[in-house]
Order: structure tokens, then C-alpha cells, then sequence
């Protein structure tokens, strides 16, 4: 199955402006949608040193504000309705009422224009005009205000004569479900949808799943043998939903006073699916990351073995054990030497809808001596309040132009990790509790702290580093089949564990394994012992 | 229309007197004007290195030039953090790394921005990354009360990481996980 991104409602993105400039120019990028209470609007982005930018005319147009130059000093000045913004070229800060940002590069002069890099529109814009300026990179989206853009990812398992589209809604949005001849449209409430559509699997209960007439509908096309639908709401984690609708076939005999004919014989029930549908809380998808790649070569032990080969094959391993003993489905973030952006790694697995993220690393130290392995999840205090309001799943009053606030349910996707932590933390336990049983660990065997593959993971997740390449003896060891084939077995073990744990607590709502106290509180002690040194 | 321009100059040069080394009028968080120190003047601070067995930093005690104000004592701090360690400690900062400019906020918000050695030379790993980040960012949390958090830059820019993992976008605040107490020399 693969995962098609859709902005329903695409199709009216050619009303009240001009047309988006199309990706051909070199550098140029797919332009980006801003959504606002006024309409929808093209944004023409660019990739200036590696970087996707803005130009600051574009942004002054949409925006309203006004752009100075300071060819004395060299500066930018931008005044919004709220506070100005100073930008000095060759700097990637800008400076907001006083207030520094940084900025992932400076600004560019190209072409007689000035860009900015994208992340200047939710950071600086966004504080200097006090609104919400939301920036959704991988659906192309800027959302103004209070424009309500639910996030609505789509799966669809077709079992035979029953078919189960699933709608997981974040954040919780009311919404109908009603038949219009051939197709059932789901409306949201909402100004439009952020969709993640699945491609329908050959069924002829459901032929597909696609945008709906207006922009906040989806429309699920119905297929011959469509006989009844039942739709039902769940409450989902933290603020989300799931929408659960299941398609019926038409009993074989045509019911009174239809009229559509059965033509010949029954067609053959389809044989029952192999596995049924997995419970709550059970594993479908793993998404393995092999750390570093490409030019990235990571570590490099005293040898010459390098990171990126070390995580690469244990990654092709770890996933043909778990493929062959528990029948998942299990993505490699790279299955080669590609270097590998730390956004694409989470977004892969968010967009499989993964169940899992395990990334695999290998320590380096500046001391020879150090070595074991160490089991890491997300240290959430380095992110601040946006990370506990992420937590929590809160909303946030935000002002309206024109006066006034409204309530907003906003999900901070890039620290969609929050939302999992207590998992990861258990999952982490279990990992570490595993490994051990295996192969020698370092005196600080779990740990949490802000490491950036994990941080956008909308899963359970959790980073092990499988001992330390710079040490002689460690660096023969993660090359070597046996002990590779130790951390398959011990991994394969920690999520055997963490899949019977979690269909448990689901089943009979016991709670995860988790000790009292804070996360960081609820470290194992570890005996000084068990460190191997080298 | 001059009125605007003046004040436009005054922003800009203000965003670029933070960044000399010199003595410079620094963030307002400045404490009262200090009386006019002699040139030998010196504090004591605790700078970060790697400890022997490599699984964690140790504070060590060391004089360092005393700064008139915030930016300038922030300064120095960084300068004698990325300066060799004392045997038999081993600094967690690659090579070569040196600091470029230094920015501190009214809200306490240090920007430090190194050379690009801070990313290609450094040897990679999750824990010596750890160590490299949380050297300097414990540094000067640890010893100016009036810096709060603390964002690495290179080169000028905001970085993703140094090596891979550590999260750079946003400042970081004191994180004394990383230091180990019981071996402070």
C-alpha cells in the first residue's frame, strides 16, 4: 500500500489569484498553499544554497507589510501592523522587538530580490504580526489565523465481504457521514483538510478514497457489491479522532424492490484474510532507521569501520527477522548508502502510519575506552511549553484579525513526539532490559535527551546506540555477524514484548509497564558492574 | 520619512554592535556598571570536559578573564571553553573551533555562533555530540545566572545538529545529566 498526500479541495486553488508557479525553474520548489479566512493563495517557493525560501515581496504582498533596506548598514527592515523585524544579510537571525530568532540561513539576495527561508514565516512573521502563522512543510500549507485545517490520514483494509475505510482526524472535528448514490462523502466541520489519502486496494466494496466536492469532504467511492455502511466514531489519543466506517457487501439475493439484478452465480466470497485484523495496540508497521548514510558517514572506528555500513546492515537484518517471525511490515528509512535528511526519516514513518520507530546508531567517544551499548527516547524539557501543550493536546485562544480570539486545537507537528512519550518510554525499558540480556551496555544504558530524528516520530520511538565504534574491541565486534545477530534477537525481543505488553494494556486497559515519578525519575539504576570495559 | 530611516539604522546597528568582541555596550540585562577593572582581572568558573572513562563531563574549576558585562563575561567563558583541556581531561569541542560572534538577549537567551569545525570535525556519536553541546551550554548557564538558555549557530546560521542528533533549532537550557558530580578533581 502506498500513501498519496492530497489537499482536498485542490482544484479551487486556481480561484482569486494567480496560478502557482509550477515546479521547473532550477531551485524552485513546489509552491505553498496559504489558507486563510479570505481564501486560498499560491506562495511560490524556492531552494537558494540548499535551503527553501520565500521571496520577501511575495511574503509583503500576502502579508501586508513593508520591506526597507538599509544600504548603509546592510540591513532589512520589515514593519508589520504589530512589530518590526530586522534582518542583517549574512546572518541567520532576525531580530523581533528585540527579541533574537534564528534562522536556518541568512537572508539571500537573488535575482534583485530578497528571500527569506520558509521557517522566517511561523517564527519571525508570526511574532511580529501576533497571529498564528503555521507552517505544514510536507503538505505544503500555511495556515493564517484561525483557519481550522484538520489533519486526516486514511487507511483502508478490504476483509472480503466487509470493508473498513479508517479516518484518523486530528484534532477531533465534527463531521457527517451520508450517502450520495455511488459515493459516501464524509464532511468535516472545518475550513479544509490536510489528507493523507490511501489508494484503495483492489475491492469491489470500495473502488476509492478521494477528495470530496468542497474542500472540507472526503468522498469514498462505492464499489458494485456495495450493499450497507455503519460508521462509528472512536476517541483517539490526545485530541485526535477515528472515524471508523464499515462497507458491507449487498447480500447475495437483491433485496425487495431493488432492482439491480445478480447476474449469474454468486460471485466466489473472497477467501477470509490470513490474519485478522490486528487489535488495538498491535503492530502492523515498523519503520527501521539505519542512522546516518551517504555523505553522512557518521562515526568511524579506529579500523576504518564506518557508522553508516554498521547500522545499514544490522537495519537489512533486524528487518528481515521481524518480517519472517512476527509478520509485520517494516520500512528501512534508506536500503543503501543515501544520505538521508533527519525530517524524511520521521516523515517516512509518519506517512506509513508506522507503529514503531526504532533508529540504529553506533557511539563514538574521545576515549578508546568507552563502551556498551545505550537505549535513548525524547527528552521533552529542551523543547519548553509547546512540547507540554503538544502533550496534552490543548487548545490555545488565538487572535483573530479584527479583534477577539477563538479557540484553536493546534498541534505542534514537529514535536509529534510529545504526544508518544510515555510509550517510547516503556518501549525504551523494554529495548534496554533486552539488550542486556545480550550484549555489554554502557553504565548510562537509558537515557533521554533532544535527539532531532525523534523529535517529529508520531509513534513510539526510541535510538539505540549499539556500542561504541571507537572502541578496538567494540568496532570488531559491530562488525561481526554474531554480534549483529545478538542485537536483531535482542531487538526482535524488546518489541515482541512491547507488542504483547501494549495489546494487553489495550485490551484490558492495565496500564504500561512505568514506574512512578518523572521520566527521568523512572531511569533503571544501573550496577556498576555490568559496563563492559574495553 | 528620516524619523523611520534613523530608527531602521539604529536596529540594524544595534543587531551588529552585539557581535564585536570588544567592549561594547552589551545586553540590557547587564548588571549595575561595574567600577573600571584592572587588566588581570580574573574569575573563577567551571568549564566542562570530558571525563577519563569517556561516559560523562566533569566540572573543573579554572580562572578565567574577568568580562565587564554579560556579552563580555559570556565571551570569555566560551573562549576558555573551546581553549585544550588540562590532563588528563579531553575537551568535547573539535579542533579548530573557534568562536565567531556571540549575541545575548534581554531574555537571557545567549546565541553562540562557532566555525564551521564545529561540524566537520567533529567525529560523530551521539554522546561526544551530547558532550559538545551541553559543554557550552552548561558553561555559561551554569556560571551567569543572567543566561538562561543557550543556542549553538555555525557559521552565522541556525544548524539542525552538529553531528546528527543533538537538536540545535531551538536554545537549550542548563541540563546537568550529562555531567558527572563525584569526580570533580
Amino acid at each position: 500500500m502506498y500513501a498519496i498526500a492530497v489537499l482536498a479541495g485542490l482544484a479551487s486553488l486556481e480561484q482569486g489569484g494567480a496560478a502557482p508557479v509550477h515546479a521547473q525553474a532550477p531551485g524552485s520548489s513546489a509552491p505553498y498553499t496559504v489558507l486563510s479566512r479570505e481564501g486560498r493563495r499560491p506562495l511560490p517557493a524556492r531552494v537558494l544554497g540548499g535551503q527553501e525560501m520565500f521571496a520577501l515581496e511575495d511574503l509583503s504582498r500576502l502579508f501586508e507589510f513593508t520591506v526597507k533596506e538599509d544600504t548603509l548598514a546592510g540591513g532589512l527592515t520589515i514593519e508589520t501592523r504589530g512589530q518590526s523585524i530586522v534582518l542583517s544579510p549574512g546572518q541567520g537571525l532576525a531580530s523581533v522587538g528585540g527579541r533574537l530568532i534564528s534562522l536556518p540561513a541568512a537572508p539571500v539576495r537573488d535575482g534583485g530580490r530578497w528571500f527569506v527561508p520558509v521557517d522566517f514565516v511561523p517564527r519571525a512573521l508570526a511574532a511580529a504580526a501576533g497571529t498564528r502563522l503555521e507552517l505544514r512543510k510536507p503538505s505544503r500549507l500555511v495556515l493564517v489565523g484561525d483557519v481550522r485545517v484538520p489533519r486526516v490520514a486514511g487507511t483502508i483494509d478490504a476483509l472480503g465481504a466487509l470493508a473498513k475505510v479508517t479516518l484518523d482526524v486530528a484534532p477531533a472535528t465534527p463531521h457527517e457521514v451520508t450517502q450520495d448514490g455511488s459515493r459516501l462523502i464524509v464532511r468535516f466541520q472545518a475550513d479544509a483538510l490536510d489528507a493523507t489519502l490511501p489508494a484503495a486496494p483492489p475491492s469491489e466494496l470500495v473502488t476509492g478514497v478521494r477528495p470530496g466536492d468542497d474542500a472540507a469532504a472526503i468522498a469514498i467511492e462505492l464499489g458494485p457489491r456495495f450493499g450497507s455502511y455503519r460508521a462509528s466514531d472512536q476517541p483517539g489519543d490526545r485530541g485526535a479522532a477515528r472515524l471508523v466506517i464499515d462497507i458491507l457487501a449487498a447480500t447475495t439475493a437483491p433485496a425487495p424492490g431493488t432492482s439491480a439484478p445478480v447476474p449469474g452465480p454468486a460471485p466466489p466470497v473472497d477467501p477470509p484474510p490470513l490474519l485478522d485484523l490486528p487489535p488495538a495496540g498491535a503492530l502492523r508497521t515498523i519503520v527501521i532507521d539505519a542512522g546516518h548514510g551517504g555523505e553522512e558517514e557518521g562515526a568511524r572506528g579506529p579500523q576504518g569501520t564506518l557508522e553508516k555500513e554498521v547500522t545499514l546492515s544490522v537495519a537489512r537484518r533486524l528487518k528481515a527477522a521481524l518480517e519472517s517471525r512476527l509478520g509485520v511490515r517494516v520500512i528501512l528509512t534508506r536500503d543503501g548508502d543515501q544520505t538521508v535528511g533527519l525530517d524524511e526519516r520521521a516523515a517516512l514513518a509518519n506517512n506509513n502510519k508506522a507503529d514503531l520507530f526504532v533508529s540504529l546508531h553506533a557511539n563514538a567517544s574521545v576515549r578508546a575506552s568507552a563502551a556498551g551499548a545505550e537505549v535513548f527516547y525524547l527528552s521533552l524539557a529542551e523543547y519548553g511549553d509547546q512540547a507540554e501543550r503538544v502533550a496534552r493536546g490543548e487548545s490555545e485562544a488565538l487572535p483573530v484579525f479584527g479583534g477577539g480570539t477563538r479557540d484553536i486545537e493546534v498541534i505542534l507537528w514537529e514535536m509529534a513526539q510529545a504526544r508518544y512519550i510515555e510509550q517510547s518510554a516503556a518501549f525504551a525499558r523494554l529495548v534496554e532490559a533486552t539488550l542486556r540480556e545480550r550484549v555489554p551496555m554502557s553504565p548510562r544504558a537509558i537515557q533521554q535527551a533532544p535527539f532531532r530524528v525523534l523529535v517529529g516520530a508520531n509513534m513510539p520511538a526510541v535510538l539505540v546506540e549499539m556500542g561504541f565504534i571507537t572502541n578496538p574491541d567494540q568496532e570488531r565486534q559491530l562488525a561481526s555477524d554474531t554480534f549483529q545477530a545478538s542485537i536483531v534477537q535482542a531487538l526482535v525481543d524488546g518489541i515482541v514484548q512491547y507488542r504483547d505488553t501494549s495489546v494487553r494494556s489495550s485490551r484490558s486497559a492495565a496500564p504500561v509497564e512505568r514506574s512512578g515519578g518523572s521520566e527521568r525519575e523512572a531511569r533503571r539504576p544501573v550496577p556498576p558492574e555490568s559496563g563492559m570495559r574495553g | 520619512m528620516t524619523v523611520v530611516l534613523l530608527a531602521i539604522a539604529g536596529a540594524v546597528v544595534a543587531l551588529i554592535v552585539l557581535r564585536q568582541s570588544g567592549p561594547a555596550p552589551a545586553a540590557a540585562t547587564d548588571p549595575a556598571p561595574a567600577p573600571s577593572a584592572a587588566p588581570e582581572r580574573r574569575i573563577t568558573a567551571t568549564l566542562y570536559y570530558v571525563s577519563e572513562d569517556g561516559m560523562a563531563l566533569v566540572g573543573v574549576q579554572r580562572e578565567i578573564p574577568f568580562g565587564e558585562t554579560v556579552l563580555e563575561q559570556a565571551q570569555q567563558i566560551v573562549q576558555a571553553q573551546l581553549e585544550p583541556a588540562p590532563q588528563p581531561l579531553v575537551s568535547a569541542i573539535p579542533p579548530g573551533t573557534t568562536l565567531r560572534a556571540m549575541y545575548v538577549t534581554e531574555r537571557g537567551e545567549a546565541f553562540v555562533d562557532l566555525s564551521v569545525e564545529a561540524r566537520t570535525r567533529h567525529p560523530g556519536g551521539a554522546l561526544d555530540e551530547l558532550f559538545t553541546v551541553y559543554s557550552i551550554v552548561d558553561a555559561l548557564t551554569v556560571n551567569m545566572p543572567a543566561i538562561l538558555r543557550v543556542q549553538i549557530l555555525v557559521e552565522g546560521s541556525e544548524v539542525d545538529t552538529l553531528a546528527g542528533h543533538v537538536d540545535l533549532r531551538n536554545p537549550l537550557q542548563k541540563n546537568l545529566q550529562w555531567v558527572r558530580s563525584d569526580t570533580l578533581p
